[in-house]
């Protein structure tokens, strides 16, 4: 049996909460997203409770990961470890932020229908959704492999973010009674912009904490 | 790099134990490396051995080689008294002469080198305390017995005794183990400004302390070298699983 059994037990329980943390986010972002396309209130409620779920989570993690480092002074990879969970649960906690954000999208939406059938913000949210949930994996599985596709989807959101942009904009130009609407679609497409970039932040962390290299999307 | 001290497939017997297998080490000059390891891993004997201490024990046996400043200290016809005074040593347990006061304590060395001029003697008595960070607390009582003060004070006066002799290395053998966390960060803090002026090698079981104090560490297991390097790689992203084991406490 490993020696130090009580903060191999402390460091177990740190793992458990923050991957409840990294699926909450998931499970967030794929929530809100939906609750968007159907203008569902019930779903957007949803997010909302699971956004302050994470944020009562982020707060007990920190505590607990200040306690391992006071108590058990973590060194190598525990102390990676540790250090990439302080850094992840504000990733985690700005994801659930920004479901959040879209859901009270979806609140104030009301029964305005959308100007057209969606194609771009689905195809946006999907990539985003894929974006949180393979660096989830990577993080969750300590699997560097799967950091790559998550940087490829990267450049991809950017690019349709800026096509969205331009399309809404031309839309909103031919009808002003479509500037509401139009702006909630670009504040989705924005938040979905920056949930992916909270993703790569977490790949990111996840290849320091298992290889001690520091790595920089370009 | 040539560091101050090299090892070179350094070996060291005590009978037929086999303590110290082929250690190659480059201990960098003015800097403070530390020597961690489990218990009996050979961390004390590889420092008794870069001031041919290691010798002085009976059925003992050094191969190799340990080249300071460029010099083969087991070449023959060097002088092991002359190798002790240029690479001193503190050890585990404070140790000043019973006998003597502190002032005597002190400038023991440099009576025993025949030095009886008093003004080179105050001279090298207050700079030494001063050194060791010591001076403030004795100054006034410098016949007072070196055994009456704290064993904080103690371990200062031994590092005190060291120095006066102006060597340029200093080893030093867990020198905190008996010591509370006070005098234990006095001595830390000393050992950081010293490292300006000499190359401090130290050995010390407790992992935090060489975190804190030391620019590289070497991890020592069963005899062997297992790694070397800056203590922030050591301790944040070493390269052998078996460092990592014995540095998260994993071990056994």
């Amino acid at each position: 049996m490993s020696p130090r059994k009580a903060y191999q037990t402390e460091l177990e329980e740190l793992d458990r909460l923050v991957d409840l943390m990294a699926g909450k986010a998931q499970n967030a972002i794929a929530l809100a997203v939906k609750s968007f396309e159907k203008l569902d209130p019930e779903l957007a409620d949803e997010v909302i409770k699971i956004d302050s779920e994470m944020y009562q989570l982020n707060i007990k993690i920190e505590k607990k990961c200040l306690e391992v480092i006071a108590l058990q002074s973590p060194v190598a990879k525990d102390l990676r470890t540790v250090g990439t969970y302080l850094k992840v649960i504000t990733d985690f906690d700005r994801i659930g932020r920004y479901a959040r954000d879209i859901a009270e999208v979806t609140h104030r939406s009301g029964d305005k229908a959308h100007f057209k059938p969606l194609v771009s913000i689905p195809h946006i949210a999907d990539m985003a959704s894929r974006m949180v949930e393979m660096s989830v994996k990577a993080f969750i599985d300590r699997d560097v492999g799967l950091t790559k596709d998550v940087f490829e989807l990267e450049d991809k959101v950017d690019s349709l973010y800026d096509e969205i942009f331009r399309e809404v904009i031309t839309y909103m130009m031919e009808d002003s009674k479509k500037i509401g609407i139009g702006i909630n679609y670009m504040l989705v497409a924005r938040y979905l912009e920056r949930i992916a970039d909270h993703a790569c932040n977490i790949s990111e962390r996840t290849i320091y904490m298992v290889t001690g290299e520091r790595f920089v999307k370009e | 790099m040539v560091g101050k001290i090299e090892t070179k497939r350094l070996n060291a017997y005590f009978g037929d134990v086999h303590a110290i297998k082929d250690v190659d080490l480059s201990i960098p000059s003015n800097k403070i490396t530390a020597i961690i390891g489990p218990s009996g891993c050979g961390k004390s004997t590889l420092i008794r051995c870069m001031n041919r201490m290691h010798e002085v024990v009976r059925g003992t046996r050094v191969t190799g080689k340990v080249i300071i400043d460029g010099r083969d200290i087991y070449a023959p016809g060097t002088d092991s008294v002359l190798v002790r005074r240029k690479v001193g040593m503190v050890f585990q347990k404070p140790n000043p002469f019973p006998t003597m006061n502190i002032y005597d304590n002190v400038v023991a060395g440099l009576r025993l080198n025949g030095e009886r001029d008093w003004k080179i003697l105050d001279a090298t008595a207050e700079r030494s305390l001063k050194l060791a960070a010591l001076w403030d607390e004795v100054k006034d009582h410098l016949d007072a017995s070196g055994v009456s003060i704290s064993g904080g004070q103690q371990q200062r006066l031994c590092i005190a005794r060291a120095l006066a002799v102006e060597p340029e290395v200093l080893l030093l053998d867990e020198p905190c183990s008996a010591l509370d966390p006070i005098a234990t960060a006095k001595i830390e803090d000393l050992l950081f400004d010293l490292k300006r002026s000499y190359t401090l090698v130290i050995v010390t079981h407790n992992m935090q302390q060489a975190a804190r104090i030391a620019d590289y560490t070497a991890f020592m297991y069963l005899g062997e070298l297992v790694e070397f390097g800056e203590t922030t790689k050591i301790f944040e992203n070493p390269e052998k699983e078996l460092t990592e084991k014995y540095i998260t406490g994993r071990f056994g």
